[in-house]
């Protein structure tokens, strides 16, 4: 049987719940998961973001991959999902597991990052003005805008709640 | 041959004979893996070294770039099927009596148990990780459930470095063992793709992994399409001149989509040599073997070294061998799962086969228990057909069961 499928099933069974991430995936296809982050504090509390996570076929000696499947306001996310997070890319190691990149994208939500920036706008914001990033942030989330970007909404409430 | 064999040297085995090792040279079945590169040196110089029974899988067409290095191959060839042209040539320019070689244009995946157990050796210049791996895992099960022992020696090359490891599945390290030692791909970091690209490399892979599927979203790349390429190229192209950076050709981003490393003719012959030797002394025990590695470096200088490397406790193939556990023909899939935890000393394990789940004791509502094993998985003359795997944290390998019946 391929190692990739072995070690995917492995890192799953071995996984222990984060709070603030569900997982879901089929038990004959350890190799594609969805991804619910429902972040429990800082400035993205209350939504819930889904991401797919597919496990490539050499893994783990190549990091899985992660698509945000919603349009969101993120310095670290582009609106068409890509995701920028070391360790899935020059400082993925065979010996991290899903367990940890899991936590690495919650962490994204918990502490976004201006220095890797791939929404430039939202990380500028960030860095030079955190009210105006917070007020987008919730904008955002809530569905409406931000500049001529609408985004997804990712929280339950009404829409708009915060305008 | 018949001169080189007969004589001794200082490390000759003293049990061999020139008879033994003459007789074993035009007996043994070889098998190649790989018509390409590798593969080319491999099959000439097999023949020449007095192989007589050789067969040969490569998946692979010829194609115009192969060329300039897979010398058994003329522009004529083009579209053809790499193993069938190889062996065909090399059996009319060195034909001699005895001589057969066998090609098989196919994946290796397409050959079961018993079409490898017929080989007395296997030569491997393959250029994929993956066609490797599988084949390390079938040859560890192949001498752990059938005690058929077939050593292989795997040959590998990147531009102007190349490796040689002599494997004998369960006895020495297994490929898997040095899976570790494999680079993990360069990668760039996409924020430093998406904003502050220095290379022409971060503009190439800007447009290939960024900008492509936004430009052209209902278009899914292909870079065997000339078009597709040249599109990518000129995307990367006006990334890098807005960035002020040189360096980006057509080459180049050919080289950077597709992955491709520079094959040299030269460091495929000189590891292919040292594999041919390898097969040499092994199947004929006229000297030793060198002990599991070889190393060259041709890049800077040259150099060369054989290493000795031991196996990983950690494998994942070879650490924990496929092993037979007899159960009843009335055990249920209950007191299988108590019966094998509370041998192997489990914790919270999950059974499972390429089908699916069979138990997971975190989920144990989700099992029918008292159903007879028998009943859940395939069976042939009271041996399981399908591999139980079990992980645990208890263990970092994988427990690997074949079922038989009492």
């Amino acid at each position: 049987m391929v190692m990739a499928y072995i070690r995917a099933k492995k890192d799953l069974q071995e996984y222990e719940e984060i709070p603030g991430i569900s997982i879901k995936y089929d038990e004959a296809n350890p190799m594609r998961i969805d991804l619910e982050v429902c972040p429990n504090e800082g400035l993205y509390q209350g939504g819930k973001f889904k991401f797919v996570c597919e496990v490539p076929e050499d893994y783990p000696n190549r990091a899985p991959e992660f698509k945000c499947l919603q349009k969101i306001y993120h310095p670290n996310i582009d609106l068409e999902g890509h995701v920028c997070l070391n360790i899935l890319r020059n400082d993925w190691k065979p010996t991290l597991t899903l367990q940890l990149v899991f936590a690495g994208i919650l962490h994204l939500f918990l502490q976004p990052n201006a220095n890797d920036p791939l929404n430039k706008d939202a990380a500028n914001d960030l860095s030079k003005y955190p009210a105006q990033f917070k007020r987008h942030v919730l904008n955002a989330m809530a569905g409406g805008y931000v500049g001529d970007e609408k985004f997804d909404k990712v929280v339950d409430y009404p829409d708009r709640r915060y305008l | 041959m018949a001169t080189f064999l007969s004589r001794s040297g200082p490390f000759t085995d003293p049990d061999y004979t020139p008879e033994f090792g003459l007789e074993s040279l035009v007996t043994s079945k070889v098998l190649v893996l790989g018509a390409g590169g590798l593969g080319c040196e491999i099959l000439k110089n097999l023949v020449l070294s007095g192989f007589r029974h050789i067969e040969c899988i490569d998946m692979d067409t010829i194609e115009t770039s192969n060329l300039n290095r897979q010398f058994l191959f003329r522009s004529s060839d083009v579209g053809k099927s790499k193993a069938i042209v190889a062996c065909e040539f090399v059996t009319r320019r060195l034909a001699r009596r005895g001589l057969t070689l066998v090609p098989h244009f196919c994946k290796i995946q397409d050959f079961d148990d018993d079409f490898y157990s017929q080989f007395s050796i296997i030569v491997c210049g393959l250029d994929s990780i993956e066609a490797r791996r599988w084949m390390n895992e079938k040859l560890v099960s192949l001498a752990a459930t059938a005690g058929r022992i077939i050593p292989w020696i795997d040959g590998g090359t990147e531009g102007f470095q190349g490796s040689v490891k002599l494997m004998i599945p369960t006895i020495t390290a297994c490929f898997e063992c040095y899976m570790k030692l494999v680079p993990v791909q360069t990668t760039y970091p996409l924020c430093t793709l998406a904003s502050t690209p220095r290379l022409p490399e971060h503009c190439i892979e800007w447009a290939h992994e960024l900008e492509w599927p936004k430009r052209y979203p209902d278009m899914d790349f292909d870079a065997d399409v000339p078009e597709h390429v040249d599109l990518m190229y000129q995307l990367a192209k006006e990334r890098a001149s807005q960035f002020g950076i040189e360096g980006v050709t057509k080459a180049k981003t050919l080289g950077v989509v597709k992955n491709i490393i520079p094959a040299i003719a030269s460091t495929n012959a000189v590891v292919a040599a040292a594999c041919c030797h390898e097969c040499f002394k092994f199947v004929t025990s006229c000297a030793d073997n060198m002990r599991d590695s070889m190393y060259y470096n041709g890049e800077t200088g040259v150099v060369c070294v054989s290493d000795p490397y031991d196996k990983a406790a950690d494998c994942a193939v070879c650490a924990s061998l496929p092993q037979d556990y007899v159960i009843d023909e009335r055990c249920t899939l209950g007191l299988f799962v108590a019966g094998a935890t509370q041998k192997f000393g489990l914790q919270q394990p999950l059974f499972f086969t390429a089908e699916g789940d069979l138990y997971n004791s975190k989920k144990p509502d989700a099992f029918a228990t008292d159903i007879p094993v028998v009943k859940l998985i395939p069976f042939a003359d009271r041996v399981a057909k399908v591999q139980i795997n079990i992980v645990d944290s208890s263990t970092p390998s994988t427990l690997k069961l074949i079922l038989k019946v009492q």
